[in-house]
């Protein structure tokens, strides 16, 4: 034993840490194919919030704002700075079920609002393909649904925010107040400040399921022209692709069109607007752990694996077709993917080098077709088939630098591996030329591959400007940074 | 327009980086010396700046040493992330540091009890916490515990001590399970006798020299080992001592 009395006196009992909580991690996009070892801050108040500000501006270091890291690429990560983590500043500030109107920290995820306003019947007016993002993830993306088309994006549901700027400013806006803030902090990618407060609208439902019928096309020709047919009626529509498969098949695959089951259709609302109607077992068949399916499914992870999926996917919804519409919850509907807990893991998840990208591209109704049926001929082409593609269709939007258009979007998920790593980016750069000239953009919560001349290509030039315009006056020092913002529009040299 | 200037990147893969905490003597100092042989970067931590620095010069290699109090957990973080940024990444950490004040029979101190309770248990939370977050982020890493034969009863003679090292295996082993489906391994070292300065002027048997724990202690962490005693053999003790009735084991003075 050292002998050494303690001294001086352990300060177990009057302890007080630091404000906000910091922590060295390694920190990554949900894809996994992009991270980086950083200190990470989790203030818990507006107050601690603004301490971190000022602690990065006293130490003279970067900070890029970070949810809970469901964005693909680099969105949410600063190699170069810290990360500043608004997770932990998650409650429900207001919640009124007469109007549906619900205020919100920053950290609040999807999930925890729908569990949280359910029961009162109502449902997030917008989701995204899973619960795990944080409001003010969602709202610095402008994240879309399989509602895109006939209700916007989230930005088109949030009523008013407050955010705090690096400049110091505590602002709120809305579409009258600060509304060029309003309109480009919405799909801001989190460059001009933070989001604190949060008011969003929700959507009225009378039951816990949502009536879906499946609806099998040949083509992507036929899927289109589904969806355009149902774009009136159906609430979600959404098209999953085989992109394996080619010449007169290309783009055959899948569609779900969901909708609404209205007031007395059900015969027991109670019963399904609740959280446990809601939740998928978490046992498959009763015995398998789920928490172990990504082992399975890492088994089929290659090019011929996903192809026999994609194929028996598809001969599937021949089947499925025939089927009467059924019901499913809102949440098995909208969140299928997050009830195989670390599905991601079947692409490997060797930090850095294994994993995923996926390539979304936004594309005008008039060029859509043929633009996307370039693109999955030149996967082809080039040996890299997507594993997944999936199918939207979309509106337009007042946010300056949102990704909707009146068309479509195509969804490619990619598999990384260090021996293709090159020659993906190159086709995703090749992909982009295509997008870039039918008058297509990009989405910076997929991105991983743009370039800057692609951004200022596929993006209106007077937005990027205004948008820059109003960086420099509430961020005056740069202090808002991240990988994306310094990949993506790295700013010209003074 | 960045005016803010950029940190220094961290950029780290696996490799062969370790933090000792409780570094300055004994069992901590062992293991930092049979890492560094190992081709380590070792971090090595304790109060005794001193002894750091022998070890250091001891040891060769690449040993960045820290004066710290563990049971000052304010400065943990910080502290860790500088280690971890000086040592250009980190694979394992081992938390020894403790302590073993003597207790007389009749002795009921909280100042003694609670300094332990600092040192041996909030000590081991304030680091392996730390540790946890960046391992469970990277998907990799070993995290070892240094707890003691002593955590198994409760014994009439160092009732805080005791507890202590229960109090880390109960801890470490929901860590384990926490870590496992990242794949990183946390392993509890129960050692039986070691030949340190906590043993000196003890009735001992099965002693062993610190230098062979240390070496032991790596090999079972290697082996991925969940809970283990050092040297093997004293799980025989461990599995007699539990099997005791209270109303017999009441009556035994150790
Ligand atoms: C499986 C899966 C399915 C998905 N499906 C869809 C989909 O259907 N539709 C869709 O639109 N998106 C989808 N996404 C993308 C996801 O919705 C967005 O990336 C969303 O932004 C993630 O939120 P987050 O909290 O994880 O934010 P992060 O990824 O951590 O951050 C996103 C952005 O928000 C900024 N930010 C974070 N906190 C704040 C704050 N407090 N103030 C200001 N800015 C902040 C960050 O700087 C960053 O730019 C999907 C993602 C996954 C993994
Ligand atoms: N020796 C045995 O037979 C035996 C048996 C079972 C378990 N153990 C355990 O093994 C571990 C190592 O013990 P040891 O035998 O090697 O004894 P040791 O030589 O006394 O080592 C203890 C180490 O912990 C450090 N330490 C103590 N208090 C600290 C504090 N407040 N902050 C930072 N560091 C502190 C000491 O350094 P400073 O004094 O310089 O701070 C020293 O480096 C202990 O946890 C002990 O309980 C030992």
């Amino acid at each position: 034993m050292s002998g050494a009395k303690p001294s001086p006196a352990p300060t177990v009992f009057d302890w007080t840490p630091a404000r906000p909580a910091s922590s060295l991690e390694y920190v990554e996009g949900w894809g996994m194919a992009a991270g980086s070892h950083v200190r990470v801050l989790r203030p818990r108040s507006t107050e601690e919030l603004a301490a971190a500000f000022a602690l990065a501006k006293r130490e003279g270091v970067t900070l890029g704002l970070r949810g809970t890291g469901n964005s693909y690429g680099d969105a949410s990560l600063n190699e170069r700075g810290w990360v500043l983590d608004t997770s932990r500043m998650n409650r429900i500030l207001a919640w009124d079920p007469r109007t549906g109107v619900a205020t919100l920290e920053p950290g609040v995820t999807i999930e925890k609002l729908w569990k949280s306003i359910l029961a009162d019947g109502w449902w997030p007016r917008v989701v995204s393909g899973t619960m795990f993002p944080t409001i003010a993830g969602a709202a610095a993306m402008n994240i879309h649904g399989k509602n895109n088309y006939a209700v916007g994006t989230i930005g088109d549901a949030i009523r008013e925010f407050d955010v705090l700027t690096p400049a110091g400013e505590h602002l709120t806006c809305d579409r009258e107040r600060n509304a060029d803030l309003f309109h480009a902090a919405i799909g801001g990618f989190g460059m001009l400040g933070a989001f604190t407060r949060i008011v969003l609208e929700t959507k009225k439902v009378h039951s816990g399921d949502v009536r879906v019928r499946a609806k099998s096309t040949r083509t992507l020709g036929e899927m289109m022209a589904y969806i355009e047919a149902h774009r009136g009626d159906a609430d979600y529509l959404v098209g999953w692709v085989d992109c394996f498969a080619r010449g007169r098949a290309l783009g055959r695959g899948l569609i779900h069109h969901a909708n609404y089951v209205h007031e007395g259709e059900d015969p027991d609302p109670r019963a399904s607007l609740t959280v446990e109607h809601q939740e998928l077992p978490a046992n498959i068949l009763g015995v398998f752990p789920k928490d172990q399916v990504w082992r399975a499914l890492r088994l089929f992870n290659h090019d011929l694996g996903m192809r026999a999926i994609n194929f028996a996917k598809y001969h599937a919804g021949w089947v499925e077709e025939l089927d009467e519409p059924y019901l499913q919850s809102h949440a098995g509907f909208a969140f299928l993917l997050d009830y195989v807990p670390n599905w991601k893991w079947a692409y490997g998840r060797k930090p850095r080098e294994l994993g995923l990208i996926q390539y979304q591209s936004f594309v005008p109704k008039e060029t859509a077709e043929a633009t996307y049926r370039e693109l999955l001929e030149r996967c082809q082409r080039a040996g890299l088939v997507p594993y997944l593609g999936v199918f939207k269709r979309h509106r337009p939007d007042p946010f300056w630098l949102t990704h909707a258009v009146d068309g479509w979007s195509f969804a490619l998920d990619f598999k990384v591996e260090p021996v293709t790593r090159e020659r993906l980016w190159k086709l995703c750069h090749e992909l982009s030329e295509v997008v870039i000239a039918a008058g297509g953009r990009f989405y910076f919560a997929k991105d991983l591959v743009l370039r800057p001349e692609d951004a200022r290509r596929a993006f209106p030039s007077d937005k990027v400007e205004r948008f820059r315009a109003l960086k420099l006056r509430h961020d005056p020092d740069g202090v808002l940074q991240t990988d994306l913002w310094r990949r993506v529009f790295a700013a010209p040299t003074r | 327009m960045p005016q803010a200037t950029a940190a220094p990147t961290l950029v780290s893969t696996p490799g062969k980086r370790a933090l000792v905490i409780g570094a300055s003597s004994g069992i901590g100092a062992a293991l930092v010396e049979e890492l560094v042989r190992r081709g380590y970067a070792v971090g090595a931590v304790a109060r005794r700046a001193s002894e750091l620095q022998a070890l250091a010069s001891r040891a060769g290699g690449k040993v960045v040493i820290r004066a710290h109090d563990v049971s000052r957990f304010a400065e943990v973080p910080a502290l860790f992330e500088d280690l971890v940024r000086e040592l250009g990444g980190l694979d394992l950490v081992v938390f020894a540091a403790g302590i073993m004040p003597e207790v007389e029979r009749h002795e009921y101190d909280s100042e003694k009890d609670l300094a332990m309770l600092a040192i041996n248990f909030g000590g081991c939370v304030a680091w392996c916490n730390e540790a946890a977050k960046l391992f469970r982020t990277q998907r990799s890493g070993t995290l070892i515990g240094i707890s003691s034969i002593a955590g198994e009863r409760g014994r009439k003679g160092n009732p805080m001590y005791g507890a202590t090292k229960a109090a880390m295996n109960h801890y470490l082993e929901a860590l384990r399970n926490r870590l496992a489906e990242v794949g990183v391994v946390v392993t509890t070292i129960k050692p039986g006798f070691i030949d340190t300065v906590m043993t000196r002027g003890k009735k001992t048997f099965w002693l062993i020299g610190p230098d062979e724990c240390a070496r032991q202690i790596l090999a079972k962490a290697a082996k991925k080992k969940g809970e283990t005693f050092v040297p093997s053999r004293w799980w025989f003790v461990g599995f007699v001592v539990r099997w005791i009735p209270s109303a017999i084991f009441r009556h035994m003075n150790f």
